[in-house]
């Protein structure tokens, strides 16, 4: 089975395939530069020559200080380490989190270990429309508040959030602003300083690298607990040896990924010609503010059918997508974010997410439209809710 | 791959569906909240099922299993019939993955309701003892027998 051939990948949040250039980039680490950063023979030395440049270069494409990256294992990693670090090292008195409703797990069940440990979190609703609640998030936020986390953009809805006022917020009552920004670095243009987050994470499969690699951007003078103890590597801030081939591939991939957002009007006129065709389809909502969402996020709601179904039906088509169904799940309940958008949760079991890169052309998009018309067509035929027509 | 070949087989190609006109017996089970809904109708004569037709909203193994347990009944006496075990409509549709054997109960009970609804209409006094799915769903009125 070759899945590259012919199949319509749209499930570029879930994961990304590996760019060429990437792979490219990491091969003559595998093969050659295979030394440990931390040794002082020449094998070392080459190593950490490009861990120092992959580190700059990172640094450069988010607008901060190459001291200020430290690398990971993960997202998940990076945003563990923010929050846990960060109420580790809070001041006495400085014992509450605030963040909202409907973050990434990495976040919510980062949050709700700390609660059990006795730390309080305050959890802010969104909108409907996938905004989070500025006016609740305010009254939240206190001088008790250790740290503020707030999602950059929001996996399943792709919203993008106020981070810059949230960021504020939080520094007026002194408190930390973490973003988990995984879903949104490769994806829009993003400045930490401008954004004035002290601290942000990412991953590097979701932009065209390896799974296996993270990062977490900790703004210079902000002080986290380590979550991993052990040598020396990451300014004695993050034990391990260094990944390198992955940290290399993460930087290359962080640059490719700046230079087709020039591209990235194609991908929203992309994701706004899916969004149009797929609410020609009757009793079809989209799930999240038009707008103020990722370029190539997609999240629409089908009533009357369920999301695996329809997912089962897309994938026989040679279409990857995904949902926020319950059954396609083991937990049985259907996605937290949108039921946190008030989506009912009849509806919310009907949804499907697209996650568009710049590798989509409009003919898929069509054969997207084409194939969900006939495929949410079949389904609703065999669906007792489905409202009964004369045909 | 999730599903095992036969359950694709009829989730892409499900047998019986559709409604019957002025059927002996309907049965509704399950929720919208929970994501699955199966309807059943059976036509009997001579206590024989001798047409069955379901409609259902839900997942891959929803469907599967809905049109397995119309195909496991169909030409059966009612007694015979009762005595569908979603354990039987998982074993012909060789194996579920364990989060889907619900949907199995679903269909056993969507069987049962109709069977119910058909003694109800003939005036028929006999209690059936119809499964509980009892799946980790947080709807307070799971279980609909019309």
């Amino acid at each position: 089975m070759n899945l590259n051939a012919k199949r319509i990948y749209m499930d570029n949040a879930a994961t990304t395939p590996v760019l060429p250039e990437v792979v490219e980039a990491m091969l003559p680490i595998f093969n050659e530069y295979w030394g440990n950063p931390s040794s002082l023979h020449q094998n070392g030395q080459v190593a950490k020559e490009i861990l120092n440049e992959a580190r700059a270069e990172v640094a450069s494409l988010i607008g901060c200080d190459a001291k200020e990256i430290y690398f990971t294992s993960c997202g998940s990693e990076s945003d563990n380490w923010a929050i846990k670090g960060a109420m580790l090292a809070a001041k006495k008195g400085r014992d509450e989190i605030v963040t909202t409703v409907f973050e990434h797990p990495a976040v919510l069940n980062t949050c709700k270990a700390l609660e059990k440990q006795g730390y309080k979190v305050t959890y802010v609703p969104v909108d409907n429309k996938g905004i989070v609640k500025l006016d609740e998030l305010k009254a939240a936020v206190t001088d008790k508040t250790a740290i503020v986390a707030v999602m950059f953009a929001n996996n399943e809805i792709g919203t993008i959030q106020p981070i810059a006022e949230i960021a504020d917020i939080a520094h007026e009552k002194g408190a930390l602003m973490f973003t988990d920004a995984v879903q949104a670095v490769g994806a829009v243009d993003i400045d930490v300083k401008a954004l004035g987050v002290d601290m942000l994470s990412f991953s590097g499969h979701k932009i065209g690298a390896p799974k296996g690699i993270g990062a977490l951007y900790i703004r210079k003078g902000v002080y986290v607990k380590n979550l991993i103890d052990g040598g020396a590597q990451e300014n004695s801030k993050r034990a391990g040896t260094e990944n390198l081939p992955y940290i290399k591939g993460l930087a290359c991939a962080l640059a490719s990924a700046k230079k087709n957002m020039s591209d990235n009007d194609r991908i929203r006129a992309l994701r706004d010609r899916l969004i149009d065709g797929l609410l020609q389809i009757p009793y079809t909502v989209l799930n999240g503010d038009r707008e103020r969402r990722l370029p190539g996020n997609v999240n629409v709601s089908f009533e009357f059918v369920e999301g695996e179904s329809l997912l089962l039906w897309l994938d026989m088509m040679g279409i990857s997508a995904s949902t926020g169904s319950a059954c396609s799940s083991t937990s049985l309940e259907p996605s937290h974010v949108l039921l946190s958008i008030g989506l009912p949760v009849e509806k919310a079991h009907g949804s499907i997410r697209f996650s568009l890169s710049h590798a989509n052309t409009e003919e898929e998009v069509d054969r997207v439209i084409e194939n969900m018309k006939n495929i949410v067509d079949k389904l609703r035929k065999m669906s007792p809710i489905y409202p009964q027509t004369n045909d | 791959m999730l599903y095992s070949e036969k359950v694709m087989d009829h989730f892409t190609n499900p047998r019986n569906v559709g409604e019957i006109e002025n059927a002996d017996g309907v049965g509704t089970v399950g929720n919208a909240k929970c994501g699955d809904i199966m309807q059943m109708f059976i036509k009997v004569e001579n206590d024989i099922i001798t047409d069955v037709k379901f409609k259902t909203f839900g997942c891959g193994a929803a469907i599967a299993t809905s049109s397995m347990a119309t195909e496991l009944v169909k030409g059966k006496s009612i007694d015979d019939a009762l005595k569908l075990t979603n354990a039987a409509v998982v074993e012909a549709l060789e194996g579920l993955p364990p989060v889907k054997v619900h949907c199995s109960v679903l269909a056993e009970e969507a069987i049962k309701a109709a069977i119910s609804d058909y003694y109800k209409k003939k005036g028929i006094d006999k209690e059936i003892d119809i499964p509980c799915t009892c799946h980790d769903c947080a709807c307070d009125d799971h279980h609909h027998h019309h």
